[in-house]
């Protein structure tokens, strides 16, 4: 058995004079929730569809458990796919949906018999065998798609926004399930979506891409917290960006100077010298807010707008040269709870290791 | 609902009036021809200038006819044969048109329709012309050959109108799940397609039991099909038996359009929940 479930070497795939996966190499490890993340159109599908056999790379190499798969036919890999719209077939009952793979792998009649209801157990649809697909709801729909790919006991699991066309709530309450499922019948998930709060929620390791490429890889935590990339950053929940250019470098930390009047700081992850354009990007719940000068490096802005949503309040604040930032507050008990209102003189400040430095 | 408010008015009265009327003179002018065929054939009279009475007759002497037996047969050989080899050259001429992309499709395309526009007096002529420079043999196998050369383009245009709203995810569904082509094929495109193909099969089985002209200029001696009978009868004059069976073709050919239609529905059903 190979140390990776799926691994991409330089993979491109060109449609046409459209490139929709741009040299992808990735190495997803056995047991792993793998997500490929990142906005419609950047060739996610594609590079799902290069692992599942329905497309042939334009170059590169796909291996499935450490088996080159050149171009070996979809029916003769070791993966299954839950595909974005079910795609049950209308014409068979639930049963003979689910049963499918294992009647085409020749399982006898009595395995086949047991092992359907046992995986119907699993994904909560007992007593639905002899259902058509029609007379299901989406989100039961979505479970017969689940089950007719892990009866068969896949080396992995290629999953296509399958929760993306069930209503909120329902979705919040499949991605828990879903990710526990994954952890009990330890088979590799590679999970496709758009939706960064799910990429985070259930990941262990996330792939954000555009354009066709991979532009960082790593856990939720890593991702979320160092983007590599000012489109991760953005991407990625909501983030300042502060635009400027390097005044200093000392003791593993970067002075930025924005505009003519504001100093920041950052500490110092790639290379860096005096009069770079730089970013420096942070996220809005690393900022606080006081109305006393605490900290030598803080700078003093203005309330400018004042917005509760509910868990917390949003405000955006003014600094010298115009330069505004969004600053998340959490809403903690009322009667702790203080509430600037807009036209406050406040300083703003966070933590130099919130801050990330990057590429202009 | 605006139109018929205003239709409301005094005028609108009278056009409503005008409307009505027309309508039934126009349903009496297209099925009392159908009605008074239909009653005679059970009339005791030999003549149809009276009422005479209620008798079967006429059907029994049609079940005695050597002649229209062997006409029947001959019938069902040619619409059976050119139904079975036309479902299925058009189905995969369709399957082929809808999938593949080859140079000189848009060609073949436009041919294919072709049959269905060709006045039928034009085709005819053109087969027996192909016929006799073949030194071909007139006779059942040449109208077979006719029936099926039309009956091609008709199943498969109904098969395609079929296949162009199959989801291809569901063959990408097979082929994930370990069906190779053929099974896929089987077990998944076949299934789904059924309902288009049976149409496309009544369709040209209608068209081939009721064709006269094509079948007229490419029979030889002794493969006359019904309508040739029916017609070589009439010209001795209409009798009641001729009657009777064309009484008997139109429940043949209503049984078959009834048939059609209730497959078509069952058909829509499915792609809904597709
Ligand atoms: N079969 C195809 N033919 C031509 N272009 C395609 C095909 N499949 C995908 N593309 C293009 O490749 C790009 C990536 O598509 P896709 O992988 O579906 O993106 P995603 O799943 O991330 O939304 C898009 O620009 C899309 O239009
Ligand atoms: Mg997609």
């Amino acid at each position: 058995m190979s140390e990776h479930a799926v691994e991409l070497v330089r993979v491109d795939k060109h449609f046409g004079t459209v490139v929709a996966v741009d040299t992808v190499s990735l190495s997803i490890r056995n047991g792993e929730f793998y997500s490929l993340l990142g906005p419609s159109g950047c060739g996610k599908t594609t590079t799902l569809r290069l692992i599942a056999g329905f497309e042939m790379p334009t170059a590169g190499q796909v291996y499935i458990d450490g088996e080159l798969q050149g171009e070996t036919p979809p029916y003769r890999r070791p993966v299954n796919t839950v595909f974005q719209n079910y795609a049950l077939f209308p014409h068979m009952s639930v049963f003979q949906n689910v049963a499918f793979g294992l009647e085409m792998r020749h399982v006898s009649k009595e395995v086949i018999q047991h092992s359907v209801f046992e995986v119907l157990e699993m994904v909560q649809l007992p007593g639905m065998e002899r259902r058509r697909p029609g007379q299901l709801s989406g989100g039961q729909q979505q479970r017969v798609a689940l089950a007719r790919a892990l009866v068969n006991h896949p080396k992995v699991l290629l999953l296509d926004e399958p929760l993306g066309a069930l209503d909120l709530k329902l979705r919040k309450a499949m991605q828990l399930e879903l990710k526990a499922l994954q952890e009990r019948v330890g088979i590799t998930f590679i999970y496709v979506t758009h939706d960064q709060e799910e990429a985070l929620t259930m990941s262990d390791r996330i792939a954000v891409m555009n354009k066709g490429q991979v532009l960082q890889i790593g856990t939720p935590e890593e991702i979320y917290e160092r983007p590599a990339s000012r489109f991760v950053a953005d991407f990625i929940g909501e983030t300042n960006f502060l635009e400027g250019k390097v005044a200093a470098v000392r003791n593993g930390e970067v002075a930025v100077e924005i505009g003519d009047a504001l100093l920041v700081y950052a500490p110092l992850e790639r290379d860096a010298v005096v009069g770079d354009t730089v970013v420096i990007a942070v996220r809005p719940e690393k900022i606080s807010l006081s109305t006393t000068p605490e900290d030598p490096r803080a700078l003093p802005g203005v309330v400018r707008e004042v917005v509760y949503v509910g868990t917390d309040t949003r405000y955006l604040a003014e600094l010298a040269g115009q330069v505004t930032v969004m600053v998340r507050e959490q809403n903690l008990a009322e009667e702790t709870a203080r509430r600037l209102s807009a036209g406050t003189a406040v300083y703003v400040c966070w933590q130099p290791q919130s801050a990330r430095l990057l590429r202009g | 609902m605006k139109r018929e408010r205003q239709l409301k008015g005094r005028r609108g009265r009278w056009l409503r009036h005008i409307l009505t009327a027309h309508g039934l003179v126009s349903y009496i002018f297209l099925y009392f021809p159908i009605v008074v065929l239909v009653v005679f054939s059970f009339n005791a009279s030999r003549y149809a200038s009276a009422w005479r009475g209620f008798t079967l007759e006429w059907y029994v002497s049609l079940l005695q006819d050597a002649a229209i037996g062997a006409a029947l047969k001959n019938s069902l050989i040619v619409a059976g044969g050119s139904t079975v080899i036309s479902t299925v050259f058009g189905t995969m001429v369709a399957l082929a048109m809808e999938r593949y992309d080859f140079s000189g499709k848009l060609a073949f395309d436009s041919l294919l329709y072709l049959p269905i526009i060709i006045p039928d007096i034009v085709m005819a002529v053109m087969l027996l012309i192909f016929f006799v420079l073949a030194h071909a043999q007139l006779g059942l196998v040449t109208i077979i050959i006719s029936h099926v050369a039309f009956n091609i383009s008709f199943v498969a245009v109904v098969v395609r109108a079929r296949l162009a709203y199959f989801d291809l995810s569901l063959e990408e569904a097979a082929q994930d799940l370990y069906a190779n082509e053929w099974q896929t094929f089987a077990r998944v495109t076949l299934p789904l397609i059924m309902p288009g193909i049976l149409g496309g099969a009544l369709l040209a089985f209608t068209l081939s039991i009721d064709d006269f002209v094509i079948t007229f200029f490419t029979s030889g001696p002794g493969s006359s099909t019904l309508p040739l009978r029916i017609y070589s009868m009439v010209k001795l004059g209409v009798t009641p038996e001729i009657n009777a069976l064309s009484s008997f073709m139109l429940i043949v050919s209503m049984l078959l359009v009834l048939l059609s239609f209730v497959l078509r529905k069952g058909g829509e059903g499915e792609i809904e929940i597709v």
